[in-house]
């Protein structure tokens, strides 16, 4: 099987985010970027189909800066075969729009028989971009998938989609399809030294807006239909009240006042 | 273009969700804004006696596009259906819930219609321009943005659950009802097998009102039952959660966990059992309107996020917070 896996960088859960002056957007300086937590699942998922089925092979897509590479050899170290970063300065300012038209272009001419990626980006939170790939290909999507077995003739795949109250829905697609990782699917594994060694001669690939053959109207900020106005801080909450005394006679008390102040009771 | 405001009410076991509800209470001052009629969107069939209710929460109008093909949810196939009828009468806005299926939904459909989609919106309005102009937390809700569609039709959001407050129904009210026969979508390469429910039937943490979660400190699985407990007293609505290290300790399901890798929950109350308060879990429930820990460390970080705290072992706490729940209940 022919597998494709979407990679975003993003920067660690821990990153204290800091607003550029002007509200244009987040101060970059002193990130750590790491591979999005879902798209961990979604090549670790791509490696073990690989490993099942002889003669597969793992490619994976990543828009992004230049330092995206760095991410992307963190995948081919633990396995996938060939990378393809798409960086051009005129990418920069997309939307999910426009990041899903650019990685459906790449995409196209690959015929992937099945495209993991994550649930989400963690840094936009926009859950977007999977679906509207796979509208841009015509393909059946399922997102939010904690279990996935690939039929031993690769033409269906039966996802398991987590819907709401802990039910599931079990959808049967057609491949190719674009398949979107929610945690549980399985446990990544770390890059190992080996594989790490292995990964710098690994096939990679490049490919800027000329090469991506979409015009600069198409792509990043110009392509973008939904435009970012500000940025912006969340208000801080004031600290809250400890409530004091014996914890029989706080509990007591946070009663009364999440009636009388709240109002939630 | 029509001047229609659009909202899609989901339904979920031949019931409205509260969303539908939601959007209509929040669209209503969109719409007047704009001179717009109000309308509600519904797939299925035989919905007829369901949006009834519609009018008096706002609706000047309902589509409901039946087929019976519609029965059960397809990504697939309510994005054909909603993206041709939003060709056809071409709204300003379209807006949904950032539930389950509008979150795998929404995105579709706005790939189909060539235009933007603010995701998991937090607010609602119009600009000066009086362009849709919602705000949507990033970064797990450590930074926000105000962001616009300017060009493209329909201006899509989908908004987070809880958010918008419910009007109150105006009794007498009725929306104007029209039913459009459309065709059964094709090609859909996608088949549902089966819904397989959940071991415990409660309302979904993104949708619940109160919100009793315990985190390492509770120590085993067969502990939750102290938080059941209280989540019983509250009532319907109320639903118990989980941090990730109780998750991975294997005293609750995955599908519990609240954070930035489970599920981000807006309740009107959230009481944390036994939480820290790690970055990645506050990322999940800090939106939450009144936050309650209950800890044995004063100097834990979740205090700094609540509203209220209590210092103090939530095996003893919380089953007093139980009695006094269900005595102050048993005097209404
Ligand atoms: C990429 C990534 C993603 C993550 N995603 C999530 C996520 O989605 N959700 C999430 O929750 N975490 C997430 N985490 C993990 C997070 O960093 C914390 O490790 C986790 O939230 C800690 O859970 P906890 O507060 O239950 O445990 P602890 O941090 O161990 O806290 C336990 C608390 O219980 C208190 N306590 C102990 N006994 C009692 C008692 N008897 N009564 C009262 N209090 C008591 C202690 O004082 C302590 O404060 C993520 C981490 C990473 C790196
Ligand atoms: N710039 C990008 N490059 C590659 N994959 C991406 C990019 N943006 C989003 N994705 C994929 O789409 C998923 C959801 O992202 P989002 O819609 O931005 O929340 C991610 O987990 C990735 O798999």
């Amino acid at each position: 099987m022919k597998i494709g896996v979407l990679m975003k960088q993003v920067p660690d859960t821990e990153t204290k985010i800091r607003i550029k002056d002007d509200a244009s957007g987040i101060v970059v300086d002193g990130i750590k970027w790491v591979m999005n937590p879902y798209d961990e699942y979604a090549v670790e998922e791509a490696l073990r189909i690989k490993e099942k089925k002889a003669g597969s092979t793992v490619t994976i897509i990543s828009m992004g800066p230049k330092r995206s590479v760095e991410t992307i050899r963190t995948g081919l170290a633990m396995g996938a075969d060939s990378g393809i970063l798409i960086d051009d300065p005129a990418l920069e300012g997309a939307d999910c729009y426009a990041t899903a038209k650019a990685l459906a272009k790449v995409m196209e001419p690959e015929n992937f028989d099945l495209i993991l990626c994550g649930k989400q980006a963690i840094d936009d939170d926009s859950a977007q971009v999977p679906q509207m790939v796979a509208e841009f290909l015509g393909m059946p999507q399922a997102m939010v998938i904690d279990k996935l077995v690939v039929s031993d003739d690769g033409k269906k795949a039966t996802c398991y989609r987590r819907i709401e109250g802990g039910a599931k829905e079990v959808l049967e697609v057609d491949l190719p399809a674009i398949v979107a990782a929610e945690k549980g699917l399985n446990e990544p594994r770390y890059a190992s030294l080996p594989g790490i060694m292995k990964a710098k001669s690994k096939p990679f690939k490049e490919i800027n807006l000329g090469a991506l053959g979409l015009k600069a109207e198409e792509v990043g900020a110009k392509g973008a239909k939904l435009k970012v106005k500000k940025y912006f801080l969340p208000a801080e909450k004031a600290p809250g009240k400890i409530i004091p005394g014996e914890p029989e006679d706080a509990a007591r008390a946070l009663v009364k006042m999440l009636r009388e102040e709240a109002k939630v009771v | 273009m029509a001047n229609e405001v659009w909202i899609y009410a989901e339904h979920k076991d031949g019931k409205l969700k509260k969303s539908a509800l939601e959007l209509l209470s929040g669209a209503r001052s969109i719409a007047n804004d704009l001179g717009a009629q109000l309308v509600a969107i519904t797939l299925g069939s035989g919905l007829e006696t369901m949006v009834k209710e519609l009018g008096g929460y706002g609706a000047d109008k309902v589509i409901i596009a039946d087929n019976d093909a519609l029965k059960s949810y397809l990504a697939v196939s309510y994005a054909q259906v909603i993206a041709n009828l939003a060709k056809q009468y071409q709204p300003v806005i379209l807006l949904g819930p950032a539930s389950a299926q509008g979150k795998d939904l929404f995105p579709r459909v706005a790939a189909k219609l060539g235009t933007g989609l603010a995701s998991d919106c937090i607010k609602i309005q119009l600009d000066g321009q009086k362009l849709l102009s919602p705000v949507r937390p990033m970064y797990a809700g450590k930074a926000l943005v105000e962001a616009n569609i300017p060009e493209a039709k329909p201006q899509m959001a989908t908004v987070r659950p809880n958010v918008l407050a419910v009007a109150p129904k105006q009794e007498g009210k009725q929306a104007q009802i029209e039913k459009v026969s459309v065709e059964a979508p094709k090609d859909l390469k996608t088949v549902l097998k089966e819904i397989v429910k959940g071991a415990k039937e409660t309302v979904d943490l993104t949708e619940a009102t109160i919100i009793i979660s315990g985190g390492r400190a509770m120590k085993a699985a067969d502990n939750y039952k102290i938080l059941w407990d209280l989540a019983e007293a509250f009532g319907s609505g109320t639903t118990v959660g989980a941090s990730r290290a109780a998750v991975d300790s294997g005293f609750a399901p995955i599908d519990m966990q609240v954070g930035q890798t489970g599920k981000v929950v807006n309740p009107t109350l959230y009481i944390a059992c036994g939480i820290s308060g790690a970055i990645q879990h506050l990322a999940g429930m800090r939106t939450s309107k009144f936050i309650v820990a209950v800890n044995k460390d004063a100097d834990a970080p979740i205090f700094q996020k609540a509203d209220y705290g209590i210092v103090g072992d939530l095996f003893k706490v919380v089953p007093i917070l139980t009695e006094e729940v269900k005595k102050l209940k048993a005097q209404e």
